[in-house]
């Protein structure tokens, strides 16, 4: 085995070694690779040991814990969720400590049959499935794609870029992390981001240097240790003076994940003419078709235009979950600063979705474009809330608006609820709402033409999602379409 | 090559289709004519499987096979193509991306290998160049802000790269200028006037039989065909109207 090989096994294991350096708290359970269930003050505590982070990251996790004790969960989404059991969860483990499957024999046929729908490869399946073993299969047969990661990584530092767990870069880039973290989304912003300020297992720090462009699309997948990120998910994104990022989030194959409650916090920031296009893909469990089980997902996400002309693109296709409570928005503070939201929200069988945007226009000239586009299949329900602000002393502001639902069958709900708020009356305000059916004439006329029922629905409803998904990068795009047609599947009889 | 007898059917819970006859042998073309709200379209519903077309009675066989017995897509991968009396838009989704992926619906339910994205294109190319179509067009949402006769023109296209066995053509006449008549006449002949293959044209008026030369014209009245006869027929209807024949 190469040298190199044995420095990454080693950094993958160090972890449980920090561990010696432990000083407070849980003396005696020091060898356990998970914090016992429960959240109090210990938890927070142990993470951060665990973490080995500096005192002021351990101080900062403990305000925003206290802080949290004090509030209650938003109630105002249009969301049917049951009371949610804080302390019946655990808050940190090891990614050893996940529950081993003997092979792919024992995963669900259902997710299989997905994975083989995507054209997922067998080792890769293994690893997604949590099956024992994968690990190392993964290091054999991903080791590949870890060296292009160590190559990228290297081409990413020639360029000056910082592309890191965001645990490393406490560490490392502890001013940078500290001038930004929670100036984006606020410590005290709603229960689920402090509570995510409380427990953050990991994420991705990201910084672009002044007039780069960064070399490659950065993804999750190319990061080393990027395994295990967990349900608390920590991204801050920071594109200096000129500079321009492109992130992709997620996976569009199914992840299995013992963890129902998911809360992330992402944060970014553009400054002076730089510009940040967030991409994602939402496809955790939905839960089964009588609506059983799956993930509630709670996530904040953020942008700051903070500089002239900066922009801020984000861009979601969301499959997954069973509740999702998701509003990426952008402050609009730079003058001539721009913001843009394009969101696919498909609901199918129980699944809730509340999603939406806000477009906070402060800054002069400031401009946002908004296109969601809402499927509900199913019992689903689908919601978009948005807010566009337009702030008193902003002139010349435009934003337009346009929110489009489709229907699958009679028993699914799509509902509209924007919010407006203009203090300036320079500003121009479109907003364009429509709900429609995917029609029999239609789905007659692609299956005369040979495609079956569920090909019909796919190929209307890409089309239905077209101008979202032509905003993602083009391998994303492709297995996307994939996605909005399995996401589907039974919606037609 | 399609054999239908005694075809009865519902729309709902109305009888539309009682009783009717009619028998295809590849080569051939046959006309048919007739009063509107005859059944010309529940006919062509009923054969290519639409749902909420009820066979209540009858039988269909097509190459010998029970046709009624498939799904619309199954139909279409056995070499059944119905051009719409309307041509339904699908927004967002282009007459290429349309079009590839049902032609590759059917060669897989045929179990041949897909078309490759240039193999298709080239086909498409053909096929929109020999029916006057620029690309552009091919590249637009199926029927988006097509005019009327963009629609039938593009029916055809679509027959041309499908490149069926049978052809159901209801009404593609209707709604052309004289040029486009031509261009469309030319395009079934060229498509359709082969060994092995057949075409059932409904429509109204004679003209488009000046270009298309039907072996056999059928009226069709009341949900059963009334008459038969040759290319003639088709002129003595112009002349008398159909009110003539459905004593
Ligand atoms: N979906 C439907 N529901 C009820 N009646 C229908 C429906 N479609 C067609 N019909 C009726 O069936 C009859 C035949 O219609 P059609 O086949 O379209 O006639 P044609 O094409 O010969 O003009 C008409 O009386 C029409 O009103
Ligand atoms: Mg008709």
């Amino acid at each position: 085995m190469s040298d190199e090989l044995d420095m990454r096994d080693k950094a993958a294991w160090d972890a449980a070694e920090k561990v010696a350096d432990y000083e407070h708290g849980w003396s005696s359970d020091i060898e356990t690779d998970f914090a016992p269930k429960g959240l109090t003050e210990d938890t927070v505590r142990f993470i951060s040991a665990k973490k080995n982070e500096p005192e002021w990251m351990l101080e900062w996790r403990l305000k925003a814990f206290a802080l949290w004790k004090t509030m209650t969960p938003p109630d105002w989404a249009k969301l049917n969720v049951p009371p949610i059991d804080y302390q019946d969860a655990y808050y940190y483990a090891e990614p050893k400590a996940k529950p081993k499957l003997g092979s792919l024999d024992e995963v669900d046929p259902e997710i299989l049959r997905i994975y083989e729908k995507l054209g997922i490869p067998i080792a890769e399946q293994e690893v997604l499935a949590g099956v024992e073993g994968a690990r190392r299969v993964a290091v054999d047969a991903v080791f590949d794609s870890v060296s292009v990661a160590t190559t990228f990584r290297a081409e990413l530092e020639r360029a000056g870029v910082i592309f890191r767990s965001i645990s490393e870069a406490i560490k490392e880039y502890p001013e940078l992390v500290k001038k930004w973290l929670g100036k984006i989304v606020p410590m005290h912003d709603n229960y689920f981001a402090t509570l995510n300020c409380a427990v953050f297992s990991d994420g991705t720090f990201v910084y672009i240097p002044e007039g780069v462009r960064c070399p490659m699309e950065l993804s999750t997948y190319f990061r080393i240790n990027a395994e295990n990120t967990g349900q608390f998910e920590r991204t801050l994104i920071i594109a200096d003076k000129g500079s321009y990022v492109s992130y992709l989030e997620g996976c569009t194959a199914p992840m299995r994940d013992e963890n129902q409650l998911h809360a992330a916090v992402v944060e970014l920031v553009a400054l002076d003419d730089a510009e940040i296009k967030y991409s994602t893909v939402q496809n955790w469990y939905p839960g089964d078709a009588e609506g059983k089980g799956g993930i509630y997902n709670f996530v904040t996400k953020r942008a700051l235009c903070q500089g002239r002309n900066s922009k801020v693109s984000w861009t979601q296709v969301e499959t997954g979950s069973a509740v999702t409570w998701k509003y990426p928005s952008c402050v609009l503070n730079g003058e001539n600063s721009v913001g843009e939201f394009y969101s696919v929200a498909v609901t199918n069988n129980y699944q809730q979705a509340d999603t939406g945007t806000k477009m906070i226009h402060n800054g002069k000239g400031s401009r946002s474009t908004i296109v969601s586009k809402g499927i509900s299949a199913g019992h689903s329900n689908n919601t978009y809330r948005g807010l566009v602000r337009v702030a008193p002393n902003a002139e010349g502001v435009r934003n337009f608006t346009q929110c489009d639902s489709l229907l699958l069958g009679s028993l699914s709900g799509a509902h509209t609820v924007p919010y407006i708020e203009v203090r300036n009356p320079s500003a121009q305000i479109e907003h364009e709402a429509t709900t429609s059916k995917i029609s029999d004439d239609q789905m007659f006329y692609a299956m005369a033409r040979g495609l079956n029922a569920e090909e019909a629905v796919a190929l209307i409803v890409n089309g239905f999602a077209k101008e979202v998904l032509q905003q993602l990068p083009m391998e994303f795009a492709v297995e996307a379409q994939k996605l909005l047609g399995i996401s589907l599947e039974g919606s037609v009889g | 090559m399609l054999q239908i007898t005694n075809l009865h059917a519902n729309v709902g819970d109305k009888p539309i289709l009682k009783g009717l006859t009619l028998s295809l042998k590849a080569g051939e073309i046959h006309a048919i004519m007739g009063p509107n709200g005859a059944g010309k379209s529940t006919l062509g519903y009923v054969l290519s499987g639409r749902p909420g077309y009820e066979v209540t009675e009858g039988s269909v066989t097509f190459n010998g096979n029970d046709l009624l017995d498939l799904e619309p897509h199954e139909r279409a991968a056995a070499g059944l193509f119905l051009g719409f009396q309307y041509p339904v838009e699908i927004p967002g989704v282009s007459n290429v991306q349309f079009l590839r992926e049902a032609l590759n619906a059917q060669r897989k339910n045929r179990g041949e290998a897909p078309l490759s994205g240039a193999e298709f294109l080239k086909v498409a190319r053909e096929q929109a160049g020999a029916l006057g179509m620029d690309m552009d067009m091919l590249k637009r949402p199926v029927n988006v802000g097509f005019s009327g006769g963009e629609k039938k023109r593009n029916e055809m296209v679509q027959m041309g790269i499908i490149n069926p066995a049978l052809a159901i053509l209801d009404e593609t006449d209707s709604g052309l200028d004289i040029d486009a008549l031509r261009t469309v006449g030319d395009g079934i002949n060229r498509i359709m006037r082969k060994p092995g293959k057949a075409v059932l044209l409904i429509t109204h008026y004679q003209r488009l039989l000046d270009y298309v030369k039907p072996d056999f014209v059928h009226v069709l009245a009341d949900g059963r065909i009334t008459r038969t006869g040759g290319a003639e027929l088709a002129l003595e209807l112009e002349r008398d109207g159909y009110k003539e024949l459905a004593a």
